[in-house]
């Protein structure tokens, strides 16, 4: 692909005088592959973690559609919507290890999930590395924190709390 | 040929950033709501409380929001996941939107009494 475009831009580049900017003896300078992993690549960056990371995005996602979309359903709108909400129907629920377990599920998924692509948002949009990196901790923080939390009140929920 | 240099994509550049506006919202409802729903743990006054203001008018009307965006990227979701594994799909990748927009469409007007009708019940209700 490299070797086509220089020879297409180099063609381009010389074609208004007919003459093309390279050749044999005058050859075009080499550029090396931005990604080309080199020994002074740093270790980190030599893992597979962003294919892993895509992958998830889209195996989590496939299960999400039915955790989060079934979630929706169940909580605004059958059984009359909004309105039958409260802390007896919560004890209802989680009384069943079923609904436990998928809300640890939906949980779980979803965070890390939402989390993964707030990374991609941050590195995408914060140029200055200070920024990018306290955003990112700011981030994960907020993840672990929330995760943890949420399984915590899944698996200590008390019906008799009074 | 346009003056400057800005991208100008078509409808895969704005599904892109409607999934992206509607992943970030939704991961900030999550947080919330992870913490309303952790006052369970804290006495059923509180929770109800707090459920209460799920009730008024005005948050409900956001749930149906919530409902559009959770819809839309869940939709859109599984379109990014065609084009990426279904041979088929980049060719199709226009097509495939305008289903997404379609049944999306169709969806929400089906949603639209299910998740409002506390809010229509409670203001012109019997
Ligand atoms: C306005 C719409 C929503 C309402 C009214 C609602 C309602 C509830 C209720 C009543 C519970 C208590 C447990 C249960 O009944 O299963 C709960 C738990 C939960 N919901 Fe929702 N939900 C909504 C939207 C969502 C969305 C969009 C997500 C995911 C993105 C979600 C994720 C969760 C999770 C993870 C839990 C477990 C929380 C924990 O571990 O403490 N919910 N929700
Ligand atoms: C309902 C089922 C869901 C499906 C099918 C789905 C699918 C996807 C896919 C395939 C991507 C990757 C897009 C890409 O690489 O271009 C993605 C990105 C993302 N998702 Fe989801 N998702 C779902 C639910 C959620 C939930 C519940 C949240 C929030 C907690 C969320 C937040 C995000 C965010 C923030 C991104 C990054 C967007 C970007 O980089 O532009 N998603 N989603």
């Amino acid at each position: 692909m490299s070797a086509d475009s220089t020879t297409a831009g180099a063609t381009a580049a010389g074609a208004s005088d007919g003459v093309p900017l390279y050749d044999v003896d005058n050859p075009a300078p080499v550029i090396e592959p931005p990604r080309k992993r080199t020994g002074k690549t740093p270790k980190s960056t030599r893992t597979n973690f962003e294919l892993y990371g895509w992958l998830f995005m889209r195996l989590s996602g496939i299960v999400l559609v039915v955790l989060v979309l079934g979630h929706l359903l169940i909580q605004l709108m059958l059984d009359g919507g909004v309105s039958k909400i409260g802390f007896a129907f919560v004890a209802g629920r989680w009384a069943s290890p079923f609904w436990q377990a998928w809300d640890l599920c939906m949980l779980w998924l979803a965070m890390l999930h939402g989390a993964n692509g707030l990374r991609t948002v941050i590195n995408d949009y914060a140029q200055r590395d200070n920024t990018r990196f306290w955003l990112k901790m700011l981030l994960y923080t907020a993840t672990v924190f929330t995760v943890l939390l949420g399984t915590l009140v899944i698996f200590t929920f008390d019906p008799n709390i009074r | 040929m346009p003056a400057g240099t800005l991208y100008r994509g078509r409808e895969g550049m704005w599904s892109w950033v409607a999934h992206r506006v509607t992943g970030v919202l939704i991961f900030f409802f999550l947080f919330v709501h992870v913490l309303d729903t952790a006052l369970v743990r804290v006495s059923p006054e509180a929770y109800d409380n707090v459920v209460a203001t799920y009730k008024t008018p005005i948050v409900n009307v956001m749930e149906y929001g919530l409902v559009a965006a959770i819809l839309f990227h869940a939709l859109n979701g599984l379109r990014v996941i065609a084009v990426d594994f279904w041979s088929k799909g980049p060719k199709y990748q226009k097509q495939l939107l305008w289903t997404v927009v379609g049944v999306w469409v169709v969806l929400m007007a089906g949603a639209f009494y299910p998740v409002l009708q506390h809010t229509l019940r409670t203001l012109f209700g019997s």
